[in-house]
Parts: structure tokens; C-alpha cells; sequence
């Protein structure tokens, strides 16, 4: 074991979010929090393994269909060509290597966003948004947008909410049908990976209203 | 699956005698001594069964093959990395071929856990190999027994056709059915896992 791996880790990740990056669907601002949960946490990367012996069998078990004959001796003859890999950004102290990877290797830059909390976005598609969040102890955490699934993971610090109390390693899985207040304990700043689906509804407020209050 | 057969097995712990599957067989020669027999005898057994897989899960012909080339350099670029204490030929190439898939489809970096390392000078463990494989054996009896329309929903959620929402609405019954299979492989991975170490 490091000395960063998380031996306590109480909060997982759930088995169809777990099926659903093994099987390589999961959106990208979910897969970096399963990719960074799973980083700390070895019950859940054990059950990223079995998922993917799963996939390994649905794939032996798949009919093959022929290839052009020339593609194997295409590939042999490519055996030799250099590849550049990127380099894998290492565990870099509460960052693991996928935070450090979507960090593009440098610390986070923060920026300001009220009440002392601070962000940076990590990575922004149609489909949603995952940001680091720091938010000094007894803060609210702020609401980044709560449409769809929602994973929270904890780096440093803990949060509190109605559901329960996260710790490093942690992660609060919440659609729209929880309402709850996280809030940073007492003491060290909460820093968390947040990842958001983004809002496909309503963009004029008049229905925004009409949403909150029929919570549709 | 080919049937196992005894041969030795020269690992980092040195000369073993044991029986592994020829795929491993072949995985272990690629990785260790950059054996091009043994990586044309996998591309004529996965790299067809990854076009037809690609294809299921809704690629073109022409690209399914692309992305079935390019998965197969991949395994012998990566090798280094092929533990089969961890995973089998199998799963271990489904992860290429997944990675492979969402790097040239979506042109995306897919976020990869961090890789555990084995313990220095830790030799390999032959009996754990063949256990695994022989896991990985009932895994596949496993799903070819389930009823028709549950096997469906196994295959369409690991060719990628269900999103996590769906997965949550439908693979409840057949997971149920293979769940027995796969916590006891957790529990192997989990004792297994204890072993190793993040860099």
C-alpha cells in the first residue's frame, strides 16, 4: 500500500456507473471521477476488473468477422515504427495521476468564486462538466448545477451533508432528486473533484422558475 | 478457449513448470521476449473477433477494422503492462480495444486509473494465473447460459450500447444471475490487490 491509498473509503461508486466505464460509455467528466475514485479505492477497482473479465468474455464469445488479408502483414510490417506516448502524469500529493493527467501535469489554478471558494474546470463537453472545488472549512459548497447525475470525490478535507459525512476517497453520488446542502467540515479547506451532467432543460427563466418550483 | 497444456513458464522468479492457455502463452511471449509468432497468432484470434465486436456495437466495416488494427499495436506496444495475475488475454484486450474505441471515435483522452505496480522482485504466481483463467472460463459458461433476451443485455452493455442510466434500468436481472460469478472473482481481486502498490 502507498501512503496515500485509502484504506477507509466508505462512500463507492455504484455498479452500473462502474459496468458503464468498463464498457468505455461513460461520458468523460464521470469516467475522471471513476478513474480517480478507482485510483484510491481497491474494492472498487477490483470491481472494474471483474466488469472488464465480463467484457473480456462478451468479446470471446463475439463472431469474428473476416479481415482484409492484407491487414496482418500491414500490422507486422508497422511492429518497429516508434510510437510517442504521452507521458502518465504522476500522483502529485492529494492529486492522483487522473487529476494530474486532465491538470495537464501543472498545479490547479484557481480562480475566485465567492465566499472563498475556489475552482477550475478541468474539462467542459455538451455533455457536462468535472472541476476541481476548494472550499475552506464550515463553507457551503456552492451549487454547480445539479441536473442529471452528479459525482462528488473528495481529495483533502471532508463535507457534510443530509445523506451523510464524505472523507477523502468518498464519493456522493446525487441526481435531481436529492436535495441536500453539502457543507465543508471545521478545519483544513475542502478539496473536491466535481463532476456535473450538463443542464439540458430550460434556458429562459420563466420555465426555469415553472422547474424549480414542480421540480420537473 | 484452447485447452490448456503444460509448458515452462520462464518468468522474472525463473524456470516454472505450469499450464497456462495458449493465449497467455502468447501474451507472456509477446511481453517478454517481443515474440512476432506469437503476436500474429493473436491477431488472427482477436483482432477478427474485435472487427465483429466494433461492428455490433455500431461501427462501420472499414473503421471497425482501423480501430481493430490500431487496438492490436496497442497490445504490443503496451505488453510491458500485461499482468495475468490481474487479467486475463481476454479482458485484457477488451480494455485496449475499449481505449482504442473512444480515442478514435470520440477523440477524447479517455481518464485512466493510476496503473498498480507489482512488488519489486515479487515472482509470478502460477497457481493464481490458472485460477484466474479458469474464472474467466466460467464467466463466459456463466453468460452463455442465460436466457436469450438477459445475455442481450449483457452483450449490448459491454459492446457500449447502454448508457449508465439504462444500465441501471436493465442489467438488473441478468447481473443478478452472474453476480455470484463476479463477487467471487471480487474477492480474489480484492486479496490480490492487497499485494501490490500504486507508484
Amino acid at each position: 500500500m502507498s501512503e496515500h491509498e485509502m484504506t477507509d473509503v466508505k462512500h463507492h461508486l455504484t455498479d452500473p456507473i462502474i459496468a458503464a466505464y468498463a464498457a468505455g460509455t461513460l461520458p468523460e467528466h464521470l469516467a475522471l471521477v471513476v478513474a480517480t475514485h478507482v485510483s484510491l479505492c481497491d474494492s472498487c477497482r477490483a470491481a472494474l476488473e471483474a466488469h472488464e473479465a465480463m467484457g473480456g468474455a462478451v468479446l470471446d464469445q463475439t463472431e469474428a468477422v473476416a479481415l482484409d488479408d492484407d491487414l496482418l502483414p500491414a500490422t507486422l510490417a508497422q511492429l518497429d515504427q516508434p510510437r510517442t506516448e504521452a507521458p502518465v502524469p504522476a500522483r502529485q500529493g492529494i492529486f492522483p495521476g487522473p487529476v494530474m493527467a486532465a491538470l495537464k501535469g501543472h498545479p490547479p489554478r484557481w480562480k475566485a468564486a465567492g465566499m472563498g471558494v475556489k475552482q477550475q474546470i478541468l474539462c467542459a463537453t455538451p455533455e457536462g462538466t468535472v472541476r476541481l472545488l476548494y472550499i475552506p472549512g464550515g463553507v457551503a459548497v456552492p451549487d454547480h448545477g445539479h441536473k442529471g447525475l452528479e459525482l462528488t470525490l473528495v481529495l483533502q478535507g471532508s463535507f457534510s451533508d443530509e445523506t451523510g459525512h464524505f472523507g477523502p476517497g468518498d464519493v456522493e453520488i446525487a441526481d435531481d432528486t436529492l436535495e441536500h446542502t453539502p457543507i465543508a467540515d471545521p478545519g483544513p479547506a475542502c478539496i473536491c473533484l466535481a463532476a456535473t451532467d450538463a443542464p439540458l432543460r430550460f434556458n429562459s427563466w420563466v420555465p426555469r422558475l415553472a422547474q424549480r418550483f414542480l421540480k420537473i | 478457449m484452447m485447452p490448456p497444456e503444460v509448458v515452462a513458464c520462464c518468468g522474472h522468479g525463473g524456470e516454472r513448470l505450469t499450464e497456462f492457455s495458449e493465449e497467455t502463452q502468447a501474451m507472456l511471449a509477446i511481453r517478454d521476449e517481443r515474440d512476432r509468432a506469437a503476436f500474429a497468432k493473436l491477431f488472427r484470434l482477436f483482432a477478427p473477433r474485435i472487427k465483429g465486436f466494433l461492428i455490433k456495437g455500431g461501427c462501420g466495416a472499414a473503421q471497425a477494422e482501423e480501430i481493430a488494427q490500431e487496438a492490436m499495436l496497442r497490445v504490443w506496444h503496451k505488453a510491458a503492462l500485461y499482468d495475468p495475475h490481474r487479467a486475463n488475454v481476454s479482458a485484457w484486450i477488451f480494455t485496449i480495444a475499449r481505449n482504442a474505441r473512444v480515442d478514435m471515435l470520440r477523440r477524447e483522452a479517455r481518464p485512466m486509473p493510476e496503473e498498480m505496480k507489482e512488488e519489486p522482485g515479487s515472482e509470478p504466481d502460477a497457481g493464481q494465473i490458472v485460477a484466474l483463467e479458469q474464472e474467466a472460463t466460467q464467466l463466459r459458461e456463466a453468460i452463455a447460459g442465460l436466457k436469450p433476451a438477459q445475455r442481450e443485455v449483457i452483450e449490448r452493455a459491454y459492446l457500449g450500447e447502454l448508457t449508465h442510466q439504462e444500465l441501471s434500468e436493465e442489467m438488473g436481472i441478468p447481473m443478478g444471475t452472474i453476480k455470484s460469478r463476479i463477487r467471487l472473482g471480487l474477492e480474489r481481486l480484492r486479496h490480490d490487490l492487497k499485494g501490490l502498490r500504486t507508484p
